[in-house]
């Protein structure tokens, strides 16, 4: 794997920025060069929050990820998912909870939540994986342990030794959670199979 | 040395600490908050949050005449406010090392205009630097201080969003104490600028613009990137970046010092091509001095000045295509922020909406107001204009809309500029109605400390500077105090401070629903009797994320996830179909959308 690119997205106060905290440091310690983007600012109020993260051998120039050059979307809401849908690469993998968070403009019903999210990213896109989000709570136990549930689902994917991944999640998790949210990282990694 | 990740941000703050920088002040705005909160965490160095950016400039600047070395940080349009001694300092010069840290904010993803501040350096004879990831942020900001010793001046450094919230590899070193070992002498001449001085440095700091533009020639940030001679770029910033993602292989000048620019360095590598493409985001600010020195170039003809930069559109701009447009058939509904459920202004928004009151204002959480549903700002510019223009609005019309019209400012906006339009009103003969909405922090830019909230920016107690006592001190006869999640109390207070002939303050005391819920408190969630819901959507009306409408039912649920209790969309419900603890909750009052 010479380099790869990461693109999460989800609403803010999700755990979207742990999450990619989390993967840029497996990125370093695999030995990749590492530049990781985010908009912060109002999205920190509900808004749709994004982080492109990016691993080169050699060198990443900008964090940025351009249009249809993500290797991975993530997404922690499933209409995230969809907004971001253009970004992934035609040969690219999306993994994304089928959570439903109403934004302002639906829960005041000015604006459809449109059906069937999953139906329209599945046939729009063919490599996606869904998790219920709800079934996955009840899973791992803890809905706080759900980013890093998406962590071991990504992992599943990518050639990158399990063990730095869990020594990454161990110094980035509060000292009592460590077992929870490995147990949640190991569920996650029975998604790529 | 050891490496680290770090944010442009941590980066420019391990750089004040690397360089030996003493005293360092701010005025937090997004992107340059984490600037301050990084410097902060180093105490060696003196660091504080200034009530504004002039404050903040000016603190630093002080530092920087009594000989130690400092650096104060704002976003773009703080650099507005402190523009006055900004322009000046450029004439006095410094004793010690000083830099400004701008910055811009090209896409305006939480900002109100989309300036480039690179245009400051031009205009007050300022020589400027801009990295391009974190790790150009710590060199040219160290590089900076030596700069501005060498050559009696302040640096600007100028950094965009992505520069501030980009991650990379930063190389640490260690700290080198710098500065002078006795106060300085005095000397009238440089710091004291009466006209008959400033005729003096005028002359010195054209010279030395050109002993700047002459280090430009010279300095290895300015540098060639060597490549194939088919194309050829001259690059600075962020933009670097997206140009070397699309042409790897390009010949590039990449420019890191550049006010004034290296001109025949310019000269001589448009010389080697046939057509050279400036890539900056936001003004031609390059390009158009570039031309000026008649050297042909291409630039804002191709790519556009509006906006972010990305490698899509440099792309696109350059090869003239267009991205095919993936119809999946469903329109997306838009995710704007919103106010936190349980945010203390709801309550303020969904008063003023009732009374039919029209609301002027100001920079900050409060802004969101303006959003639908509650759909309840008329105006809103600049900070401190939440005050002073309500003055202007009530006396066009000889105060006959007074009764209907309120400013608004939070308690941070308030020491930042809110207290000299009061003083204005005051003495105007206004008769203004101006809430304070007091949260206990600075919220919208991630709950900094200011002079209400009795901490410094290291959190240790300082001085809490009392809103109501300066209200009285500036002559307002009128102050109310009120629980902005009392309706009731809220709501009589508008009536009667709008009703008022006098300049009347509402204070609104609550704090920031993310401090108790970063503390952990918990909360209880309300419920709703789905059979009682008549699906009339007077609670969703008050805009908050805790609520969701079902359509197709005609029902509101709450997410109880989210949901904190605090009963301001239960005293919108004709039915009283919320519960708390299993009770229903009945009110005396019942608050509606719109009154009367």
């Amino acid at each position: 794997m010479e380099n790869l690119n990461i693109l999460i997205v989800g609403v803010g106060g999700q755990g979207v920025i742990l999450a990619s905290e989390v993967l840029t440091l497996v990125g370093i310690k695999a030995g990749f060069d590492v530049k990781k983007s985010e908009i912060h600012g109002m999205s920190q109020r509900g808004g749709s929050v994004s982080s492109d993260i990016r691993f080169n051998k050699v060198k990443v120039h900008s964090p940025v990820i351009a249009r249809k050059s993500a290797d991975f979307l993530v997404g922690f809401e499933k209409l995230e998912a969809l907004r971001a849908i253009d970004m992934v690469a035609d040969d690219g993998i999306i993994i994304s909870s089928n959570y439903r968070l109403d934004p302002m403009t639906v829960s005041a019903g000015s604006m459809i939540y449109p059906d069937d999210v999953e139906g329209i990213v599945k046939e729009n896109h063919e490599k996606t994986y869904f998790f219920d989000h709800v079934e996955t709570i009840e899973k791992i136990k803890n809905p706080r342990a759900v980013n890093i549930y998406i962590l071991g689902a990504l992992a599943s994917f990518i050639d990158i030794d399990k063990e730095i991944w869990i020594e990454v999640i161990k110094s980035r998790v509060p000292p009592k959670t460590v077992e929870l949210n490995l147990n949640a990282f190991e569920e996650g990694l029975k998604i790529g199979g | 040395m050891s490496k680290e990740m770090m944010s442009g941000n941590e980066a420019i703050a391990r750089a004040a600490y690397e360089a030996g920088v003493k005293v360092a002040a701010a005025y937090p705005g997004t992107p340059s908050s984490e600037i301050m909160e990084n410097v902060a965490k180093y105490d060696e160095i003196f660091s504080q949050w200034g009530p504004n950016e002039k404050v903040a400039f000016e603190v630093a600047l002080g530092a920087a005449f009594a000989g130690k070395r400092a650096i104060c940080a704002m976003k773009h349009v703080g650099l507005n406010v402190a523009a006055d001694p900004f322009f000046t300092a450029s004439y006095s010069g410094v004793e010690a090392g000083f830099v400004i840290v701008s910055a811009d904010e090209p896409g305006m993803h939480s900002s109100q205009n989309e300036q480039d501040n690179r245009n400051y350096a031009k205009f007050a004879k300022i020589p400027m630097l801009e990295p391009s990831d974190s790790q150009e942020a710590k060199d040219f900001t160290k590089l900076a201080f030596d700069i501005s010793e060498k050559f009696d001046t302040p640096v600007l450094m100028r950094v965009t969003t992505r520069i501030c919230h980009s991650k990379s590899m930063v190389e640490l070193k260690e700290r080198k104490e710098t500065g002078l070992n006795e106060f300085p002498k005095k000397n009238t001449r440089k710091y004291v600028v009466i006209p008959a001085h400033a005729r003096i440095k005028r002359v010195m700091v054209e010279q030395r613009l050109k002993d700047l533009a002459e280090y430009a020639e010279n300095t290895d940030i300015n540098r060639i990137e060597e490549g194939t001679r088919d194309l050829a770029f001259i690059t600075s910033g962020f933009s670097h970046n997206y140009v070397k993602e699309v042409y790897p292989d390009a010949h590039f000048l990449k420019l890191g010092f550049t006010y004034p620019l290296p001109m025949k360095m310019i000269r001589k590598f448009v010389d080697q091509h046939k057509k050279v493409i400036v890539v900056e985001e936001l003004d031609p600010f390059m390009e158009d001095q570039i031309k000026v020195a008649g050297i042909n170039v291409h630039g804002m003809d191709i790519i556009t000045n509006i906006g972010e930069l990305n490698s899509d559109i440099i792309r696109n701009s350059i090869e003239n295509t267009k991205d095919e447009v993936n119809d999946i058939g469903v329109s997306i509904p838009v995710r704007p922020p919103a106010l936190c459920p349980g945010c203390p202004h709801r309550g303020v928004f969904t008063i003023l909406r009732e009374q039919s009151v029209r609301v002027m204002g100001d920079i900050g959480c409060y802004t969101l107001g303006v959003l639908p549903p509650l759909d309840n700002l008329d105006w809103c510019v600049c900070m401190g204009a939440g005050v002073s223009m309500v003055q202007g609005l009530e006396k066009a019309w000889d105060d006959e809309h007074a009764d209907k019209i309120v400013g608004m400012v939070g308690d941070s906006t308030f020491f930042h500029s809110g207290i000299t339009g009061l003083v204005d009103i005051v003495y105007n003969h206004g008769i203004g109605t101006i809430f304070v909405l007091d949260n206990s922090t600075t919220a919208m830019t991630g709950t900094q400390e200011n002079p209400a909230t009795g901490k410094d920016i290291k959190g240790n107690p300082a001085t809490r500077v009392d809103i109501r006592k300066i209200c009285e001190a500036v002559g307002i006869k009128e102050i109310y105090d009120v629980d902005p999640q009392d309706l009731d109390a809220l709501g009589e207070v508008v009536a009667k401070a709008l009703a008022s002939k006098n300049p009347t303050v509402i204070i609104t005391h609550r704090e920031c629903i993310l401090l108790p819920l970063r503390a952990k408190v918990k909360f209880t969630p309300l419920k709703i009797d789905t059979e009682k819901c008549i699906g009339c959507k007077s609670c969703v009306s008050v805009g908050c994320p805790a609520l969701a409408y079902d359509k197709k039912l005609r029902k509101t649920r709450v997410l109880p996830e989210l949901c904190v209790g605090c009963e301001v969309c239960s005293r919108m419900c004709p039915k009283s179909a919320f519960t708390k603890n299993g009770e229903p909750l009945v009110y005396e009052k019942r608050h509606k959308i719109r009154g009367k």
